[in-house]
C-alpha cells in the first residue's frame, strides 16, 4: 500500500475472535451464521437467472429483486449482489473504488466477502478471477476468464432525458435514441466540444445504448472486444446488465466529432506512467498539486519493479 | 424412493450456473459440466443439474414429451425446486428437452416482449454429442470471429429456426445445449449459418 494519498484507515471494530468466526455450524471458511457470501440459495438464484438473460441481451436492463444488503443504497449493493451470486469458493477476489484498493468502499467489500465466504482476496488485476470495481476499468488489459463487476448508481442512460420508466422502456424497445444525441449536440454547440466526460454512453453490439456506470469515458475504449466479461449491479435501481466477452462497445458520437478521451500532459509524479488515468491529489494549502495513477495496483507494481 | 440432489446445495448449485453463465458468454464453446446427479430417466444428469441451479417456485418449466410421460421426473423435480410444472410452452420460464428431434417449433416458447425481453423462455436441450471446431458458424457477441459447433443429433430444420429465432433480436428463446459431462450456450444473440 502506498502511504499517500489514500492512506486505509485501521479499522475501529474490534476483531472477531477465531472461535466466533468459525463457530459451530459455520462453512468451512465463512463466518457462522451466514450462508455462502451473505445472500441466500433463492435469492443468488434470482439473481443468476437475471444474470444470464442481461448476458442473453447485452447491454438491455434486466429488472431484480434487488435486496437489502448491510450496506447502504449507493455504496454498491448491486455490485455486491452481483459479486455474491457468481463467487465460488476458486474465485480470487480484487475490489476496487475510483482505481484504488484502498479506500474505504473497497477495502469493507474486500472485507465482507473474505469474510462471509472465505474466498481468497487480491489487490493484483493480473491475480483476481472477479474484479469488483466502482467507477473505474483497471489499467492492466483484462483476460479471458476474469469478470468485470461494476456498481452502478442510475443505470438507465435516457434517465435525465426522460424520467418515466414505462417511456424508457418504449424508446430501448425502438431502439429510440435520438434525444441521446441530441444532448450531445446540444454540447458541442454549448462548449464546441461535447463536454461529456463520465458515464458517456456507449451503444453494445449495435443495439442497446447502454450507461457504462460513472467510469470516466478515458475507459470506455476498454469496455470494446475485451475478453472478460463485465456485469453491471444496480442495487437500488434494481437493474443488472452485461456485455459478453468479445462484444463491441461504440461511444456515442458524430462524423465529425469523433469520440475522444481525456489526454494528461504529464505523467504520474509516482511512476513515471503516461497513458494512465490520473487523479489531482492537492498537496498543501498554497497550489501545490500533483498528478498520481488512480489504478493503484498498477502505479504500486511500477514502482516496486523501478526500484528493484 | 427419490433420488437425492445435490450432494453440496451451495457449491453444486454455484459450479453448474458458472458453468452455464460462462457458456452463455462464450457460445459455441464446451464448458465442463458434472454435478453428479443421477436422476430418474430420462431425466440426463445435466438437465436436473441445470434445473436444480436455476429453477424455483418462480419459474414454471415446461417438460417434453418424453419427460413429461415419466411421473418420477415430474417428482423429482417438484421435491427438489419446487417449480410448478406447465403445459403451456408460451408460459415456461425453462423448458427441459430431452429429445430434440421433437422439440416443438422454437416460436411457441416464450419469446419476451419489447419492453421485457428478458422473460423469454431458456431452452435447456439434452444432446448426443457436441463438437467444437467443426459443423455450425457462430456469430455475435461472446465470439472472437466465429466458432464452429456440431450438435448430435441436429433436428431437422433446426438451423432455420435458429435463423429466424436470431432474426427477432432482442426477442427470442435462450438455448442452454447439454451433451454428457459438457454445456454450450446458444443465446439468441448468435447468428448461426450452415456451412
Amino acid at each position: 500500500m502506498r502511504d499517500a494519498p489514500y492512506p486505509e484507515r485501521p479499522d475501529p471494530s474490534p476483531q472477531p475472535s477465531p472461535e466466533r468466526e468459525r463457530g459451530p455450524g459455520a462453512s468451512e471458511a465463512g463466518e457462522a451464521g451466514y450462508n455462502f457470501a451473505y445472500l441466500d440459495e433463492g435469492t443468488k438464484r434470482m439473481i443468476r437467472r437475471a444474470i444470464l438473460k442481461a448476458i442473453a441481451v447485452p447491454g438491455y436492463q434486466v429488472p431484480f429483486a434487488s435486496r437489502e444488503m448491510p450496506m447502504p443504497y449507493g455504496w454498491g449493493t448491486g455490485g455486491v449482489q452481483v459479486t455474491a451470486a457468481i463467487l465460488g469458493r476458486a474465485d480470487v477476489l480484487k475490489v476496487i473504488d475510483q482505481g484504488a484498493d484502498d479506500t474505504t468502499n473497497a477495502v469493507s467489500i474486500r472485507r465482507f466477502f473474505a469474510r462471509t465466504s472465505g474466498v481468497a482476496t487480491t489487490t493484483r488485476t493480473t491475480e483476481a478471477t472477479i474484479i469488483q470495481t466502482r467507477h473505474r476499468i483497471p489499467e492492466t488489459p483484462l483476460r479471458e476468464g476474469q469478470i468485470l463487476v461494476y456498481q452502478v448508481p442510475i443505470p438507465e442512460p435516457l434517465r435525465f432525458l426522460e424520467p418515466r420508466e414505462t417511456e424508457t422502456r418504449q424508446l430501448h424497445a425502438l431502439a429510440e435514441y435520438g434525444a441521446m444525441h441530441v444532448k450531445l449536440y446540444e454540447d458541442i454547440s454549448r462548449h464546441g466540444h461535447i463536454a461529456t466526460t463520465y458515464a458517456y454512453p456507449v451503444e453494445v453490439a449495435g443495439r442497446y445504448v447502454m450507461d457504462p456506470s460513472p467510469t470516466p469515458k478515458f475507459d470506455n475504449p476498454k469496455m470494446d472486444q475485451s475478453p472478460a466479461l463485465q456485469l453491471f449491479g444496480a442495487g437500488r435501481e434494481r437493474r443488472i446488465y452485461a456485455v459478453p466477452p468479445y462484444t463491441s462497445v461504440r461511444s456515442l458520437d458524430f462524423e465529425d466529432h469523433p469520440f475522444r478521451v481525456q489526454e494528461f500532459t504529464e505523467p504520474c509524479a509516482l511512476c513515471g506512467a503516461s497513458g494512465h488515468y490520473l487523479d489531482e491529489v492537492v498537496t498543501d494549502d498554497s497550489g501545490g498539486r500533483m498528478y498520481v495513477c488512480s489504478d493503484t495496483d498498477i502505479c504500486e507494481t511500477r514502482v516496486a519493479e523501478a526500484a528493484r | 424412493m427419490l433420488a437425492p440432489g445435490f450432494a453440496d446445495a451451495v457449491h453444486d448449485a454455484q459450479g453448474t450456473f458458472r458453468a452455464v453463465m460462462d457458456a452463455l458468454a462464450r457460445p459455441g464453446l464446451l464448458q465442463r459440466l458434472d454435478a453428479g446427479l443421477e436422476p430418474p430417466a430420462p431425466l440426463t444428469s445435466e438437465l436436473a443439474a441445470i434445473a436444480l441451479a436455476l429453477t424455483d417456485a418462480d419459474t414454471p418449466v415446461w417438460l417434453d414429451a418424453g419427460l413429461a410421460a415419466a411421473p418420477e421426473v415430474a417428482a423429482y423435480l417438484r421435491f427438489h425446486t419446487g417449480a410448478p410444472l406447465t403445459d403451456d410452452p408460451a408460459r415456461a420460464a425453462f423448458a427441459l428437452i430431452r429429445d430434440p428431434a421433437r422439440c416443438p417449433p422454437l416460436s411457441r416458447f416464450a419469446q419476451g416482449t419489447p419492453a421485457y425481453p428478458d422473460t423469454a423462455t431458456t431452452l435447456v436441450l439434452a444432446l448426443d454429442a457436441i463438437a467444437s471446431g467443426e459443423g455450425l458458424r457462430l456469430t455475435g457477441p461472446g465470439i472472437d470471429g466465429a466458432v464452429r459447433i456440431a450438435l448430435t443429433p441436429l433436428p431437422e430444420g433446426f438451423v432455420a429456426q435458429l435463423a429466424e429465432n436470431h432474426a427477432g433480436f432482442p426477442l427470442g428463446i435462450d438455448l442452454i445445449l447439454t451433451a454428457p459431462g459438457r454445456v454450450a450456450g446458444l443465446p439468441r444473440s448468435i447468428a448461426v449459418t450452415e456451412g
